[in-house]
């Protein structure tokens, strides 16, 4: 558990998680921080709890008349074995988090890095089109390129620390940019940083030689 | 009933039952209340009438099998069968995966405190009672967000739920939890 998180998710976006209703991308940066952070676990469930009591609410609608024999045989169906979950792994000393783990295939080290330039690394990760998620490798002291957003951006960091204009963000430190926000975020001297950003539009780089290699960059 | 037995207590001993005797009629009863309202929860989510009824059977079934995964001090059952039939929305509707946090989970021989449990199941209710006084402008709004057809909101800010108590109970479930895995 980490407590010196100073950032943390907004309001909005765990309710929207709770609800589910995030694209895939943003509710894997959700996932990844509240496995890092109790306070935002703990928000988290109560905005389920809201969930909850929407269900407890809402008008019914009748079932088939068939229904809860199907659902007996749709459980008889399962075979014994399937029905114990294994027990939750958590790899002590794991620098990911689970659920990042899960979309890279392993810790840190199965990370299939790319230079983006500035010696600066990402790896994309597969999600949904509706926005994008990719691990940044940025060294210690080096700036990532001059942009701005034209939607939101979240960025959890999980080793190091970056500053920007705003802040400094350190481990389980998440940044929730918009629009407005046009930033350098710079990597702390002493250690790299590595992070974690979603964003549910393209970045825009202000400068014309990042911008022409955007397509190419998948970012 | 004692006075501290509240509708929610009942159910999470009925999911308890489930879970250790195999209880069809505890079962049953789960199923008369929360299958029709997942059914409908389906539905205003966008599933044609077949797809919620094949999902709500599946969300049911989930409950048996995962009975022993309820924790009564952290989560209403009503808030647990959200959560169950909100994935099978997202696996069925979406076609997305869902990243889940990172779970914590008790010990094998945790058996949950009953005053905790209580309190936390008192509080969710009385969160469903400030939901239905809220003015029905704000509960629509609230609805529509968990019904899947509002993407982004500054709602949680305006309702002024009382999210607070929930929280705090939630939060000391959790250093409870972290206390006895050290």
């Amino acid at each position: 558990m980490n407590m010196t998180i100073k950032h943390h998710l907004t309001d909005p976006l765990l309710m929207a998680y709770a609800a589910g209703n995030l694209p895939e991308a943003f509710g894997l940066v959700v996932a990844t921080h509240v496995s890092m952070c109790d306070e935002c676990r703990a928000r988290l469930a109560s905005f389920e709890a809201v969930g909850g009591a929407v269900l407890e609410e809402t008008d019914t609608c009748e079932m088939a008349e068939d229904s809860f024999a199907a659902t007996m045989k749709r459980i008889s169906d399962v075979p014994e074995e399937e029905r114990i979950t294994a027990p939750a792994t958590t790899a002590e000393d794991a620098l990911l988090p689970k659920p990042l783990r899960e979309y890279v295939g392993g810790d840190i080290d199965a990370v299939e890095w790319k230079s983006v330039g500035g010696r600066v690394r990402q790896a994309i990760l597969p999600t949904s089109k509706d926005a994008s998620v990719r691990l940044l490798y940025i060294p210690a002291g080096v700036a990532v390129p001059d942009h701005g957003h034209r939607g939101t951006e979240l960025t959890l960091v999980l080793q190091g620390a970056f500053e920007d204009e705003a802040d400094v963000f350190g481990p389980g430190d998440v940044e929730v940019a918009n629009e407005e926000l046009e930033h350098t975020p710079v990597a702390a001297p002493g250690h790299d940083c590595i992070c974690l950003a979603a964003t549910d539009a393209p970045l825009r780089f202000s400068g014309l030689i990042p911008r022409l290699a955007q397509p190419f960059l998948g970012i | 009933m004692t006075e501290k037995d509240t509708v929610d207590t009942r159910w999470s001993e009925m999911v308890a039952r489930v879970k250790t005797e195999r209880d069809e009629t505890a079962f049953a009863e789960l199923f008369a209340h929360f299958a029709p309202r997942v059914k409908a929860f389906l539905m205003k989510s966008g599933a044609d009438p077949a797809l919620a009824e094949e999902c709500a059977q599946d969300v049911m079934a989930t409950l048996w099998h995962k009975a022993h995964l309820f924790d009564p001090e952290r989560a209403s059952v009503a808030t647990w069968v959200f959560t169950i039939a909100r994935n099978r929305r997202i696996d069925a509707l979406r076609k997305n995966r869902r990243p889940e946090p990172e779970d914590l989970t008790w010990g094998p021989e945790h058996e949950p405190e009953q005053d905790e449990a209580i309190a936390l199941q008192q509080e969710s209710e009385k969160l469903g009672t400030a939901l239905a006084a809220l003015p029905e402008k704000q509960r629509m709004l609230i609805q529509r967000a968990y019904f899947g057809d509002m993407s982004h909101s500054e709602i949680a800010e305006e309702t002024g739920l009382p999210l607070g108590t929930i929280k705090s109970r939630i939060r000391l479930a959790l250093d409870r939890l972290r206390h006895e895995m050290k």
